[in-house]
């Protein structure tokens, strides 16, 4: 493992250096695994029929935390990785899937990662994604997620997505198939700046009575950054949905929200909220008479923004 | 101590509302500025603060011009300014701001400490997002702690600290007032209306159509006020028992 995929992983996927991860892990590195461990209720092996991983999580693991980073350190890499994870029902688990890119020279650095949940009944998992790109070189950084899931009566998945900054261009794709009684809960979180894009493109089908998703996106576009932004959220039952879209505009950052709520059965009960706009002049003021400069003011509410 | 030197004030490209305005903030008192609404009472609070710039005259903090100074360089000078009008965040928790107006990390019981001046509970406000799922009161009172957390202002100002609190949560609010009075020394200016903020004050001015009329001891101008407060409300002379014959 090079001294630049420790680098990420300790921004990504908390790495804290020297030791490896507690429990199971399995860390990609150029396309490459630079190092894997399973633990007893958590098993991982290569994907037979394409580049990536099976990862089996027991009922029995309870609290357990596994950890799938991705990193691309140098440019001419384009990653494509397919990890399934199947989780049984009653599981309990964290999944840390972090991604960074870097690129120091000319070449693009990319990396796309698919993955696929099939989350058993009355599972509980919470998937956190952290994306990053670094490295001065004109190489352009990509990071182009899909994530499928599908849930299985009453279960519950949290995902937490970040994107910090650094990266030029990322595609986003979430697919989701609800069950009975199931939760999805979605919180994402993107910074562009410069001329960076982004997409997000969010599907989720309510196919349970009682099921229920909250998908809350808070993005903020600095610089000529630009971001598209979409989500379809279709009730095919008695269900709850609520989506929420807000985005910050520093300087000529621009955002298009184009959301999406299909109510296909009469107790489909769907929700959508939305704002975009510059930060509150107001709000400026009021942190500025706290002491904190302009400057200062405007990246504690972005943050605050980002965090919350 | 603060002074107000000859301010005058107009709205960018409309009407003037202060005219000439001169006035002392004594050190470790409390002074409130009265009068009727649109009087340019809330006008000289943002002036002091920074938020609007004088067309004339001059503020002196200790002695220093101020003048020039920004917003920023205001707050770190030492002068503390708490909204009428709170402003939310999304995403800016009560201890955020705190801590924030504090310029340190606060434990608990400071956070408690400071939530508890202004009638919270600690407990169930601490994480709470200073958003629009505060009420009206609620936000107000986490606005002014954010101003009683300025341990380093030697100036604080209030703007009608008693608009939308209730009557338990103002008691409380009375108290941390007499409290920063006697404790801590700091020189309070408070904008209001409201008679028990006018009974704890040292000094009260009273501003009517942009000019200050009075300003003297409460002693001395608490009972024209109240006088002359009677005479509006019965002006035909029927107040009955204490009214006007």
């Amino acid at each position: 493992m090079n001294s630049i995929t420790e680098q990420l992983l300790g921004v990504v996927a908390d790495w804290s250096g020297g030791v490896s991860f507690k429990g199971a892990y399995n860390i990609r590195e150029n396309g490459q695994c630079a190092g894997r461990q399973s633990s007893p209720n958590i098993s991982i092996e290569n994907k037979p029929d394409a580049p990536g991983l099976v990862i089996r999580i027991k009922a029995a693991a309870q609290g357990e935390t596994v950890y799938i980073p991705a990193c691309v350190t140098k440019g001419g890499v384009d990653d494509l990785v397919y990890n399934d994870f199947f989780i049984e029902p009653g599981a309990d688990v964290i999944v840390v899937a972090g991604c960074g890119v870097h690129t120091d020279d000319e070449g693009e650095a990319r990396h796309n990662g698919v993955h696929r949940f099939f989350v058993g009944a009355g599972a509980h998992v919470v998937y956190k994604e952290k994306h990053i790109g670094t490295g001065g070189g004109a190489g352009k950084k990509r990071i182009d997620p899909i994530t499928d899931i599908e849930l299985d009566e009453g279960a519950v998945l949290e995902m937490d997505t970040l994107q910090i900054g650094g990266v030029d261009s990322t595609t986003r794709k979430t697919r989701a198939k609800v069950g009975a009684r199931a939760k999805l809960i979605i919180h994402e979180r993107l910074m562009t700046d410069g001329d960076e894009q982004a997409v997000s493109d969010f599907a989720v089908e309510m196919n349970g009575d009682d099921s229920a998703v909250d998908l809350v996106s808070r993005s903020v576009a600095k610089g000529r950054s630009w971001q598209d932004y979409h989500s379809v959220i279709r009730g095919n039952c008695r269900c709850t949905g609520h989506s929420e879209c807000d985005a910050i505009l520093v300087d000529g950052g621009r955002v298009n929200a184009a959301p999406e709520l299909y109510a296909g059965h009469i107790d489909a009960a769907l929700i959508h909220e939305a704002a975009i706009g510059k930060i509150a002049g107001e709000q400026i003021i009021k942190l500025r008479t706290l002491g904190l400069t302009e400057e200062e003011a405007e990246q504690r509410i972005i943050q605050g923004f980002l965090e919350a | 101590m603060l002074e107000l030197n000859h301010i005058s004030w107009s709205v960018p490209g409309g009407e003037i509302i202060l005219k000439d305005v001169s006035l002392k903030i004594p050190d470790g008192k409390l002074t409130v500025i009265t009068g009727p609404n649109g009087a340019g009472k809330s006008s000289l609070a943002k002036i002091i603060a920074g938020l609007e710039t004088p067309t004339a005259g001059s503020i002196l903090l200790d002695g220093e011009d101020i003048t020039g100074w920004d917003i920023t360089r205001r707050a770190l000078g030492g002068i503390g300014y708490a909204f009428q009008q709170p402003v939310r965040f999304k995403g800016l928790t009560v201890r955020d701001l705190l801590e924030l107006a504090a310029r340190k990390a606060l434990t608990d019981d400071e956070v408690c400490d400071l939530l508890g001046k202004v009638g919270l509970c600690a407990q169930e406000y601490i994480d709470r997002a200073v958003d629009a799922s505060l009420s009206g009161g609620e936000s107000k009172r986490i606005e002014i702690a954010t101003v009683l957390a300025r341990r380093d202002a030697r100036v604080l100002i209030f703007d009608e600290p008693e608009a939308g609190i209730d009557l338990w949560s103002f008691s409380c609010l009375i108290d941390a007032f007499e409290s920063i009075k006697h404790q801590r020394g700091d020189s309070m200016l408070i904008i209001s209306h409201q008679e028990r903020i006018l009974e704890i004050a040292d000094h009260i001015i009273v501003i009517a159509d942009g000019v200050v009329r009075t300003a003297g001891s409460r002693v001395m101008v608490l009972p024209q006020l109240m006088s002359e407060e009677k005479m509006a409300r019965c002006p035909m002379g029927k107040a009955g028992k204490g009214g006007i014959e």
